[in-house]
């Protein structure tokens, strides 16, 4: 099962301050869906505010990509630029 | 300095770019060249009070001045959007908050508030009504210290505006907007390992971006509702989309055509003016032009945020950091939405350190809501982390590139906010500083030299582009991105490398919102790196083609074709016997094998190659005065690979410069009423020529390994360094630690008057 990670503020918001999860999940999309399931309304805070890192690689709008039984998924907030 | 890569015809190389004549002669369009027949101008009538209530506004005076056409107030706007927060590209963005911005409804938030605007047949009649406007206002307290902000008794700027992300959800209002904690390890674990454990609070002030041109649109409204949109922006695709939204019109019915854009750095990435013109153009049926007055930037228009931080860290004697801890708060101005989020990420990114825990705070203040700057929200808690881990470095008596190359982040380093990084350049820019003639050159009395490094992450998203092929031979490239630092440069540079023709033979357009697939802003340092993924597609999609038509002209198969330094060639011996077959000649010939020639790509880009910064800065401190000179600087860089290394520098340079400025000079200055003291840049004083040295700039190439060029984003890292390596080399020359920017002449003075010693209690 990949292991997720979900910032302290979403833990706290959400999640009753558990941050670390093991979901059996093939995409990003499955791991949103199993998070709001067990803490509805998480998944709509992680679609707006969020970028993913899968596996080290950070993804902005994240909702396809793939999640192996091994990965690593961690949310963070999205980044902009000046 | 490595600079000209020999390995590639037009990549690394430093042609001329292809907007300089008509930038140097004046042809360019800025956002206020615009003009079109009919054209009404327009004015803002803005707040005078930090903090008030609108009671009423009564513009019966100033509707019926001659030449007056429209005046508008909040009321005229669409109701504002519901009050959430949407994915609207690279951050989320609440919409109710963007229209109460561009026009107050029930409050003014800051002083230059825009409250009401008028439209009229002369610049000189609208400001005369915008003087017959009579607002009666309920002045309210008012807040913009940061620290002051978060006190329970603190004045609410929205009563409902509860503090997000923490737990049990509080029942009372707070300019706490956002509270947010990154955590990895043990950090009490990590601190009772230390030998050394240095605690220290710094205070950072907002600063404009100071982009010379000022806001600029003109705007015509059709009788069918459609919205024809010039601005000056940092991306046409973004107004499209936020006037869209503050005017409840579909986005196909918004056509927005990109000016040259005089600076932005993060400042121009999204609206002011350009709503209120639509408005105003709806109800006249004439164009309104509106150009914001510097006053009108300074007082009404994004800075970056200002910030109080407290930094902790812990090392052992030998140097490892065994445990970094931050508290943030950020200033977001009147409405939620500081950099608080890249600020804690960024904080400690440049080192492997095991336990950390950073903690953030948006929090609203009566001043313009916060617009990106340049690495938005890292140069804040970077400069406390830089200049804590220089007294670590001191204290322990070791060398400050020494210290930092001990706990750098590698390939492979699991970074505190999750990703873990790939190839990356860090310790290659530590050793280019440490073997730089800079670092060891000798020192004159009152002088000192500071180090200090930075982290981006740097970004991709959405970039769509084309590139056609022309009957003889040439190719124009269609790209959606305002080009702020030379993008069309380097866009063509890797548009003729992979095309195999000449850089002159490429003609970049940056094309309106109704000529080309949608792009994301021009910010985070994306363009050349996502933009140029798109390019180099559509590129090799042009090319698919030409070899099909030379395989229709050789009447062999298309897979039996290659393309080679700008022409068809037989892929093998059992092609065929052809001669190479140029690309003039297959676009001369498309007509008779199938029509015109082109590539397209649309992408939504990812990838990105975090960028990482050392730089060296040498300054001489006058003790009678005060001032603090800059007198030797150097900037080194992982960019991945430099594209167009000139352009590159440039923004090394540039943003050592902006960041000289936050260090040392810039910042707002508000009188007890909240009201904007310096709006100009006569008081609020950026750095000029005078002020620097010439700035000299290190390029280290590690590719990113996930463009074809090796492309990382360069612009954001170089403002992030600057304040710290100031304050640590006036911490050298003066044995004073200054926490509070900017390190102005009095602050200085006061210091040494202080008393101020290499290690303070």
């Amino acid at each position: 099962m990949a292991k997720v990670v979900i910032p302290a503020g979403l833990s706290q918001q959400f999640t009753g301050g558990k941050s670390e999860f093991e979901i059996n999940a093939k995409t990003v999309r499955a791991v949103i869906r199993c998070l709001d399931k067990d803490f509805p309304g998480i998944g709509k805070a992680i679609e707006i505010d969020m970028a993913v890192a899968v596996d080290g690689e950070i993804y902005h709008d994240p909702l396809l990509e793939s999640v192996a039984p091994d990965s690593e998924v961690y949310f963070l907030p999205r980044i902009g630029g000046g | 300095m490595k600079n000209e890569t020999q390995e590639f015809k037009w990549v690394g190389k430093r042609p001329i770019r292809p907007d300089g004549v008509d930038k140097v002669t004046g042809r360019a369009k800025f956002g206020a060249d615009m003009h079109l027949p009919g054209m009404l101008i327009g004015r803002v009538l803005r707040s005078p009070h930090a903090h008030a209530r609108i009671r009423s506004i009564d513009t019966t005076k100033a509707a019926s001045l001659p030449g007056v056409k429209a005046v508008v107030t909040g009321s005229d706007f669409p109701p504002p959007p519901p009050p959430v927060w949407q994915a609207a590209g690279e951050v989320p963005v609440n919409f109710r908050d963007l229209a109460r911005n561009v026009m107050a409804r029930d409050k003014a938030l800051y002083d230059g508030h825009a409250v009401a605007a008028v439209a009229a047949t002369s610049a000189a009649i609208a400001e005369e009504a915008i003087d017959l406007i009579e607002v009666d206002y309920e002045v309210l307290p008012h807040v913009i210290d940061v620290k002051a902000a978060m006190k329970p008794d603190a004045p609410l700027l929205h009563d409902d505006l509860f503090t997000d992300g923490v737990s049990p959800k509080p029942d009372k209002p707070s300019n706490i907007a956002k509270r947010m904690e990154f955590a990895v390890g043990d950090i009490e674990a990590g601190f009772s390992k230390a030998d050394v454990v240095i605690e220290r609070e710094f205070t950072t002030k907002p600063v404009h971006q100071g982009y010379i041109e000022p806001h600029a649109c003109v705007v015509d409204s059709s009788e069918d509702g459609r919205l024809f949109i010039h601005c000056s922006s940092q991306g046409q695709f973004m107004v499209r989309q936020f006037c869209a939204r503050v005017l409840d019109v579909e986005i196909s019915k918004v056509t927005v055509v990109p000016a040259e854009i005089g600076g932005g750095f993060g400042g121009k990435t999204t609206v002011y003016l350009e709503p209120t013109a639509g408005l105003l153009s709806r109800i006249t049926g004439r164009p309104v032009k509106m150009v914001m007055s510097r006053t009108e930037v300074f007082r009404a228009s994004g800075p970056t945020s200002g910030g109080a931080t407290k930094i902790k860290i812990g090392a052992t004697k030998d140097g490892t950091i065994t445990a970094a801890q931050a508290t943030l708060a950020y200033q977001a101005g009147a409405f939620p939405g500081s950099p608080i989020g890249p600020g804690c990420m960024c904080a400690f990114a440049p080192y492997n350190i095991q336990n950390v825990n950073v903690v953030g705070h948006d929090v609203v203040v009566n001043r313009p809501k916060v617009a990106a700057y340049r690495a938005p929200g890292a140069p804040i808690s970077e400069f406390g982390v830089e200049c804590v881990i220089d007294e670590i470095a001191e204290k322990l008596s070791i060398d400050p590139i020494a210290l930092r190359e001990k706990n750098a982040a590698r390939q492979g380093t699991k970074a505190y906010y999750g990703p873990t990084f790939g190839p990356i350049g860090f310790v290659e820019t530590l050793e280019a500083a440490k073997q730089h003639p800079h670092y060891s050159a000798p020192l004159g009395e009152n002088q000192g030299r500071g180090v200090a490094s930075g982290f981006w992450f740097n970004i991709g998203g959405d970039s769509s582009a084309s590139v056609h092929i022309n009957e003889d031979g040439t190719a124009t490239v269609i790209e959606g991105n305002p080009d702020i630092g030379g993008s069309r440069a380097s866009l063509a540079q890797m548009a003729a490398e992979v095309l195999g023709i000449d850089y002159d033979k490429i003609r970049i357009t940056v094309a309106d919102t109704s000529s080309v697939g949608y792009n994301f802003l021009t910010g985070g340092s994306r363009v050349t790196f996502a933009s140029g993924k798109a390019v180099i597609e559509a590129a090799n999609g042009a090319i698919s083609e030409l070899c099909a038509r030379a395989a229709k002209l050789w009447e062999i198969d298309a897979d039996a074709v290659e393309w080679v330094d700008g022409e068809a060639r037989p892929a093998g011996d059992n092609a065929g016997d052809f001669e190479p077959m140029p690309l003039s000649t297959i676009a001369g010939a498309s007509g008779k094998t199938g029509g015109p020639i082109s590539g397209h790509a649309s992408l939504n880009v990812k990838g990105a190659g975090p960028g990482f910064g050392t730089h060296i800065c040498d300054v001489e401190v006058d003790q009678e005065t005060g001032r603090v000179s800059v007198i030797r600087y150097t900037a080194v860089q992982d960019v991945g690979r430099a594209i167009h290394p000139g352009y590159v520098e440039g923004q090394l340079q540039g943003g050592v410069a902006q960041g000289v400025g936050w260090a040392l000079n810039e910042e707002y200055i508000y009188d007890k009423d909240g009201r904007l003291d310096n709006p100009g840049f006569l008081d609020y004083r950026v750095p000029v020529a005078s002020d620097l040295p010439m700035i000299d700039t290190v390029l280290v190439e590690v590719p990113n390994p996930n463009h074809p060029y090796g492309v990382r984003g360069v612009g954001e890292v170089p403002i992030i360094p600057p304040m710290a390596a100031v304050a640590n080399a006036i911490s050298d020359a003066l044995g004073v630690r200054l926490k509070d920017l900017p390190m102005s002449p009095p602050k200085v003075l006061a210091s040494l008057s202080n008393g101020g010693s290499r290690t303070p209690s």
